[in-house]
């Protein structure tokens, strides 16, 4: 099946079965390997990539679903504002261990903030509670957040 | 006039099936003091009598329709009603979180792969139509009840059960889930002859499994 579609802006094709999982077709023949695969199952939020705005499960989203989409990975997060103050702000406060978790991480800040920009400690629980990091880094992340939206509102990222 | 009305009732169950999607109520919900029958061994063959609306009754309080009508903001899932893994809540919109709506992971199929279940506008049910806890009569109340049930008259809500392919999908589970336990055939029949026979509200008290 031919699938027309946008990753970071640029346009792709790819004929590949219609229940190949987007991570598949991002990781494997776009080679765009920032996106990690965790679960398999849509239970980790390592593979989360936007389509459409929408914060997804690539491992879960079958690339028949992507035709005509516009996809964006971690990649590309940094192409707005958004996504720009998230990655400064997981830099500035060193959030990363191993690393594995955090594309996911950054991509679901990013959701939550294009939502929310002044979320509070409840909102950011629940809006990443589905993404999880076998490091603890939880604590920063939850920092990181808080840092990226207050500068997404004083305009200083 | 009773035995006659036994005795359609009665048909309307036999050789049926039918599930309810799961949502889980929060600790101190009613839900959490409601029976947990076990749905894999109920039995779906004896045929059940009584007031028109416990066929319904039955459908709705199935884990594949209950999962996503719970009376508090976290769905439930699976058989044994658990709740939804990853802190899913319930959302100003009854999609879920930013980053973490029903899409992020729900397509509109199941997906058999990552055991995934999915169907068109997959999301729960608006708080008011919390069911987890009610009895049969609070439940009929509640059903009937437009300030709750999106302004639905009944008519409507025979529609809704019919064509909506949210409860479709409710007799199309995907594996590991089981299916309400009459066929929809039967549940929309039963549902339909609840409205024809005034649609009234059980006695207080009685909720049936």
């Amino acid at each position: 099946m031919k699938i027309d579609f946008t990753v970071n802006g640029k346009p792709h094709t790819v004929d590949v079965a219609p229940d190949t999982p987007l991570l598949w077709v991002l990781r494997e023949h776009l080679e765009l390997t920032g996106t990690k695969f965790g679960c398999g199952r849509a239970l980790c939020g390592a593979c989360t990539v936007h389509v459409d705005g929408q914060a997804v499960r690539s491992c879960a989203y079958p690339i028949e679903y992507a035709q005509a989409s516009q996809v964006q990975t971690i990649e590309g997060l940094e192409s707005d504002r958004i996504g720009e103050a998230v990655v400064n702000a997981w830099i500035d406060l060193d959030v990363v261990q191993c690393g594995w978790c955090q594309p996911g991480q950054c991509m679901s800040a990013a959701a939550l903030l294009k939502a929310n920009q002044s979320p509070d400690r409840e909102a950011v629980d629940a809006s990443m509670s589905g993404n999880l990091c076998r490091c603890g880094t939880y604590s920063r992340i939850r920092q990181a957040v808080d840092l990226a939206a207050k500068n997404l509102r004083e305009g200083a990222e | 006039m009773k035995t006659v009305f036994r005795v359609v009732s009665a048909s309307l169950v036999l050789g049926g099936g039918f599930t309810v999607l799961s949502c889980v109520a929060e600790s101190g919900d009613p839900g959490d003091d409601a029976p947990s029958p076990n749905w894999t061994s109920v039995d779906r063959d004896t045929p059940q009598v009584g007031d028109p609306f416990a066929t319904v009754a039955r459908v709705l309080r199935h884990p594949r329709c209950l999962n996503c009508h719970p009376s508090g903001d976290v769905p439930k899932v699976g058989d044994d009603r658990r709740l939804h893994a990853m802190g899913v809540r319930r959302g100003d919109h009854n999609f879920g979180m930013p980053a973490m709506h029903c899409n992020a992971c729900h397509r509109s199929a199941n997906q058999e792969a990552a055991q995934v279940p999915g169907a068109p506008h997959w999301q729960l049910a608006p708080r008011s139509m919390g069911w987890e806890g009610l009895d049969d009569h609070d439940l009929a109340e509640t059903l009937k009840d437009r300030s709750k049930n999106g302004d639905r008259s009944l008519e409507d809500l025979l529609h809704h059960v019919s064509e909506d392919p949210l409860v479709l999908w409710g007799w199309d589970p995907g594996v590991g889930r089981s299916p309400p336990p009459i066929s929809h055939a039967q549940f929309v029949k039963a549902f339909r002859h609840w409205i024809d026979s005034g649609a009234a509200s059980p006695a207080p008290g009685t909720t049936s499994y």
